[in-house]
């Protein structure tokens, strides 16, 4: 379609430019609260303009934590999210692959039954089965420990489900000549179907990490001493109920750097993740 | 090398038999076709050979050894497949190089094997590239490359030129006939194209609903075809095919529509027995006074003019030269001399040799 119309530039032009506003301008606002003084983001109206306190800000929460609510240095909670992001992500993208190879290459008794239950696991999301998965956590004794904040979080039909309908698309010729050349299926998996599935890994190691760095309602369960809590959290207990004065400044120095890490894995995915839905060779 | 036999093979899907008892014997060296329809069991055949299919019943023997109950990998025998099936992530060189790894050949032997395989091939220049950076046929040639190093006891080849352009196809054709003049290793290659069999073929088997109709060599095949379904299915355009009677005398053929053929050579011993006669169009001419026919169509395909004619109820088809075609809706004579009958059982659909 060609289409000459100067109004309607401009029209696109306005519409796209509010929509970035809208999305941009919290994140702007929190940037600025980020470098005042508490005392002058209460003020009514807050400064627009950035102020002189970037570094001295920032150094307090990584490394020392606020002085109202939670007073753990958000570098460690940082450390924490990282982790059992990663741990999710990575977790998650192993086991449904393992699980997607053997539903889509093997037969075995009950194969369409597995598949179904993992299917059905679909609908079960975790705040679902959130008490009786505490109680095993607690029962083997993961409180408070990185397995426990990431093992419950890795079996995911999502994931399997997808890597299914990859694997399936993927030409049977491919897994019999490998058969017919000597490859073993471990060797085929790794050598073959691995290195084929990366785009999609990458995908879902952007959609998974983001899932893992964004739990909240887990992590609030699991854990109850300070240096465990994740960044999400942290932000949460920052914010000190009642009366006390919170310390607005530090609590959005904490919120942009918990934007910080996602962004990275979106930006540097993003040309594996955009390879992947162009790539038409299978 | 190797000489593969099958001992009444068969093959059971459920309920759905596809493949009834094959007897055969491939010698060693030698290069035999398997040609039939779409769903005559042609591929099964092969890919039972290759270990991908399990052997319901009979056995097959590769180089004298049972292979049943072998896995692929120890059967020695390389596949090349329709859609080649090359490793889309990996070099030309680590495609071919591939199977030679697990097998844990030193390197050095390894990339000896590759480059002789790729000089063949005149694959020299593209050992770098993805199989997606390759045209149609230089990714057939990596295929057939894959295979080649293997040294196997057997080619195994699954309608290996389906994907390719017609030009391509005839050039790549020649190529594995020179390829196997050359490397002189058993192979079986399954095909539904009849001038691809007819080329390529020492010895071809015309599979049809899981039966072997008929086995030979490309000439046999072509002129003495053993069932009516041999004789329309070798052959472009096929054989005209005429159900009917022979006369009392033996010196006329009374189609089933009562019209009657001139036989150019008396056959009394089949006076008055029930048959069905067969010609190919390349064996009618214009002119003599066998039939007539009333012409319906012409296809001028340059180096010849194909007549299609209404005759005795159905249809018939004469190959001519391109320079004596008669008019759509005029009667042309038609003739044939005696060598160029067939006679064909209507109850079995055997031929019967006189």
């Amino acid at each position: 379609m060609v289409e000459k119309r100067r109004w309607l530039d401009v029209l696109s032009y306005a519409i796209v430019i509010a929509g970035i506003l809208l999305v941009a301008f919290p994140v702007y606002l929190a940037f600025v609260a980020s470098t005042q003084t508490a005392e002058a983001v209460e003020a009514s109206p807050m400064s627009l303009i950035p102020g002189d306190l970037l570094i001295e800000n920032y150094r307090k929460v990584l490394f020392e934590g606020g002085d109202v609510g939670s007073r753990a240095p958000v570098g460690r909670m940082m450390f924490v999210s990282l982790t059992m992001a990663v741990g999710i992500a990575v977790g998650k993208i192993i086991i449904s692959l393992l699980s997607a190879f053997a539903i889509v290459y093997f037969r075995f008794p009950l194969k369409y039954f597995f598949f179904w239950m993992i299917f059905i696991t679909l609908m079960l999301p975790v705040e679902v089965r959130i008490t009786p998965t505490y109680e095993v956590m607690s029962d083997l004794g993961l409180l408070n420990t990185f397995p426990g904040l990431i093992m419950p979080l890795i079996a995911s039909a999502t994931a399997t489900f997808l890597f299914r309908q990859f694997f399936l698309t993927v030409p049977d010729e491919l897994a019999e000549a490998a058969r017919i050349d000597g490859a073993g299926p471990i060797r085929f998996f790794v050598t073959i179907l691995v290195p084929l599935s990366v785009t999609n890994i990458a995908a879902m190691f952007v959609i998974q990490f983001i899932y893992g760095w964004n739990q909240y309602l887990w992590p609030l369960l699991i854990t109850t001493s300070e240096d465990m809590y994740p960044i999400v959290i942290g932000i949460k207990r920052m914010i000190g109920g009642g009366d006390a004065a919170n310390e607005w400044n530090l609590v959005m120095a904490t919120a942009i750097l918990a934007m910080i890490p996602p962004a990275i894995v979106v930006l540097l995915m993003q040309r594996w993740f955009i390879k992947g839905l162009v790539e038409t060779e299978k | 090398m190797a000489k593969i036999e099958f001992n009444d093979v068969r093959k059971v899907y459920g309920t759905n038999q596809v493949v009834h008892g094959i007897t055969l014997e491939v010698a060693d060296g030698e290069f035999v076709v398997l040609v039939g329809p779409s769903g005559c069991g042609k591929s099964t055949l092969l890919r039972m050979v290759a270990g991908l299919e399990e052997i319901t019943g009979g056995t097959i023997s590769i180089g004298g050894r049972v292979v049943n109950d072998l896995e692929p990998k120890d059967r020695d025998c390389a596949m090349v497949f329709q859609n080649y099936a090359l490793y889309p992530h990996m070099s030309v060189y680590d495609n071919m190089a591939y199977g030679l790894k697990i097998r844990k050949l030193p390197k050095a032997e390894i990339d000896r094997r590759v480059n002789e395989a790729a000089a063949i091939l005149e694959l020299e220049g593209f050992l770098a590239r993805k199989p997606r950076q390759l045209s149609g046929g230089q990714r057939q040639r990596v295929a057939m490359g894959r295979a080649i190093v293997r040294e196997p006891a057997a080619f195994l080849f699954d309608e290996p030129l389906s994907n390719l352009d017609a030009k391509l196809r005839v050039q790549t054709r020649l190529e594995i006939q020179k390829l196997h003049r050359r490397l002189r290793t058993t192979s079986l290659y399954v095909t539904h194209d009849q001038v691809e069999a007819m080329t390529l073929a020492q010895r071809m088997i015309v599979m049809n609903a899981g039966r072997a109709e008929q086995v030979g060599t490309p000439d046999e095949v072509y002129s003495r075809p053993a069932t009516t379904f041999v004789a329309s299915f070798i052959g472009s355009p096929p054989m005209n095919l005429f159900p009917g009677r022979v006369s009392p005398d033996g010196q006329a053929f009374v189609a089933a529509d009562g019209t009657r053929i001139g036989l150019p050579e008396s056959v009394k011993q089949l006076g008055g027995r029930e048959l069905i006669l067969g010609v190919r169009p390349e064996n009618l001419h214009l002119g003599g006074d066998n039939l007539a026919v009333q012409v319906e169509t012409v296809e001028v395909l340059g180096a010849e003019h194909l007549i299609h004619a209404k005759f005795a109820g159905t249809g018939l088809i004469v190959r001519t030269g391109p320079h004596s075609s008669p008019a759509p809706g005029s009667m042309a004579p038609i003739g044939f001399s005696p060598e160029a009958v067939h006679w064909f059982d209507p109850a079995t659909q055997q031929r019967i040799n006189l």
